[in-house]
């Protein structure tokens, strides 16, 4: 009994890992094999069909990738840089006790959560500001994520406040309490909510698909919108020798998933323990 | 002081007087910490209250001209054009049937999931199935939604390996039927993983000696789970179950403007993809801005009923 259990639970869990990990392999096949064996097979791959890099010479090719990547890089660098810096200030100001504004402030902050003005307004809004056609579009409106300013608070709190009373004898003031006792303290919550920021930011494109025009300025995820969902041939340069460009599309969807997504998947194993870290943080008080 | 003892009322003035009375003193001793919160604050005043005040325009007829301030007044001309139209009830059938399916489906899966991953002997191969199933969490939508789309095209994976059961070999985002499972199964393979953390931490968190327990006793594996470590996680699960239910009107519409195509509008358009398509391809402002609102309010109200059958049931809430 007890032995078919795990037998049963340990095959259970094969069948996850299998379910999880084929389909990213079928991806990966797919973009290595010759388009016009693909397009006739069916069913499942279990290794290239052939093998060509036609796919992937055509989309490091494309300009708007490598543009797509720069923008995405800037906006993950500056926006995660502006996130950090107003959330850790406002978390600050909200972990302090006896400060008479303080659940004023949080009110209003929690409110925000629960209720907002929605696409429009928003759009409006950004549209008033001049910053539309600016990589600032996607980076201002989302410059503080209430959810992790109330894990970086919960943090804040837990630091012991005799720490802090000694340096303000010492006669420091607010900023130089922050950023030399409490951030140094907080290495750990801060990384969290640095990889929050930027994975949001790496991932996002809805926001950049309606505020950006300019393909230039067309962050990696639009790109690849275009590529992967529209199959608009526009942000594909194919090449004129190609014999059959329908069947090179199918290839080339794949390879620019590969492209996209390897370079955060390879990343990834190293940052785990972080992301979940902060799921644990975030979960003492949600 | 004398304000002990005398009525609530009376009290309460004292206390807002003493407020504004302590307005200055407390300037005086955390001016510094105020300073900090002044960005921050711009922030949220620019960027998350002055839209809310945009919402007006759900009672305007707007014009490009006349901007948010400056357009005339409809009343509630836009609330009842929506009420009454032919989308109405197909936005919110749809809106509430694909988050009551997700729920159904979703919701449980990861709960099973954390259970079974607990009963695993080797922490090794636990950590690798940790590993790799919390991966797709961090592939982006627009990759994930671009595999599905490419998986069930007329000779993608999904569909010829159904063709072998007997299915036609048909696109299968081509017909209204199957938008819901689609969108459910992408779901859970993409986050069921990463959604059982909270209750793998819940698990890791129950006192050993319970087992103990159950093991003198005669328990074995299975009654163990569904005797200690279930009940043991049911406050978990109760409460993420009522925020879920607090979310319900709440789906968000970025997966599935990816995933739709007119076709199958019938089953796919919820309430915030009409939004989208109204107000930013079609720039009926007003339109959409009162629709959004309409979903907005649902979702404030159901949140604050979740919020109190949460208090209710287990002593937590959200504020």
């Amino acid at each position: 009994m007890e032995k078919a259990f795990n037998c049963i639970n340990i095959a259970l869990m094969m069948v996850c890992i299998i379910a999880t990990l084929y389909p990213l392999a079928y991806v990966l096949f797919a973009s290595f094999s010759v388009p016009s064996q693909l397009v006739r097979h069916t069913g499942i791959l279990l290794h290239p069909l052939g093998f060509t890099l036609a796919a992937y010479k055509l989309v490091l090719a494309n300009p708007f990738i490598s543009s797509g990547y720069l923008n995405t890089i800037f906006i993950v660098v500056v926006g995660s840089g502006i996130n950090i810096t107003l959330t850790a200030m406002l978390a600050y100001v909200l972990s302090r006790k006896r400060l008479l504004w303080g659940p004023i402030i949080m009110g209003a902050v929690m409110f925000t959560m629960f209720f907002d003005g929605g696409m429009i307004p928003s759009f409006l809004l950004v549209k008033n500001l001049g910053l539309l056609d600016s990589l600032f579009s996607v980076i201002l409106p989302s410059a503080i994520n209430t959810m992790n300013l109330i894990i970086l608070r919960t943090f804040f709190q837990s630091i012991p406040e005799s720490l802090e009373e000694s340096a303000r004898i010492d006669g420091a003031s607010d900023i130089v309490i922050l950023t030399r006792i409490i951030l140094p303290l907080s290495r750990a919550a801060i990384a969290v909510i640095v990889l929050y920021y930027a994975v949001s930011h790496w991932n996002s494109w809805f926001s950049a698909s309606i505020y950006i025009r300019k393909r230039t300025l067309f962050p990696l995820q639009l790109i690849l919108r275009e590529i992967l969902i529209t199959n608009s041939n526009e942000s594909m340069t194919v090449d004129s020798q190609a014999s059959n460009i329908a069947e090179l599309e199918v290839i080339l969807r794949y390879a620019a998933i590969v492209v996209s997504t390897v370079p955060i998947l390879l990343l990834y194993p190293f940052l785990q323990k972080y992301f979940v870290k902060g799921v644990m943080i975030g979960a003492v008080k949600g | 002081m004398d304000a002990i003892g005398e009525s609530g009322k009376k009290l309460k003035s004292i206390q807002d007087q003493s407020f504004f009375k302590r307005i200055p003193n407390d300037w005086r001793r955390n001016k510094g910490v105020y300073l900090l919160a002044m960005l921050p604050m711009l922030y949220y005043i620019i960027f998350r209250y002055t839209p809310m005040f945009g919402l007006v325009i759900a009672f305007k007829r707007f014009t490009p001209g006349g901007g948010i301030w400056g357009s005339p007044w409809a009343g509630l001309a836009n609330f009842k054009m929506f009420f009454g139209s032919y989308y109405f009830w197909r936005l919110v059938s749809n809106t509430f049937l694909l988050s009551f399916y997700n729920l159904i489906w979703g919701f449980p899966i990861p709960i099973i999931f954390a259970l079974l991953l607990n009963e695993l002997k080797s922490s090794r191969f636990k950590k690798a199935v940790q590993t790799i199933t919390y991966m797709p969490h961090f592939i982006s939508m627009v990759v994930i939604c671009g595999i599905v789309l490419n998986f069930v095209s007329q000779n993608g994976l999904i569909t010829s390996l159904l063709s072998y059961l007997g299915m036609p070999a048909n696109n299968l985002l081509l017909d209204a039927r199957n938008f819901r499972t689609v969108y459910i199964a992408s779901g859970i393979w993409q986050e069921m993983g990463w959604s059982s953390i909270i209750y793998i931490a819940a698990i890791s968190g129950l006192d050993q000696e319970i087992y103990d327990a159950a093991t003198v006793d005669g328990a074995g594996r299975w009654r163990k789970i569904l005797h200690v470590t279930l009940p043991g996680i049911l406050p978990t699960i109760v409460i993420l179950l009522i925020l879920r239910i607090g979310a319900m009107m709440n789906i968000g519409f970025e997966k599935i403007i990816l995933l739709y195509n007119p076709s199958i509008y019938d089953s796919a358009d919820v309430i915030s993809s009409f939004v989208y398509r109204k107000g930013i391809i079609q720039a009926d402002y007003s339109y959409s801005t009162t629709v959004g609102l309409f979903n907005s309010v649902i979702n404030l109200f159901l949140l604050i009923c979740a919020n109190m059958l949460s208090r209710k049931v287990n002593d937590t809430s959200l504020w």
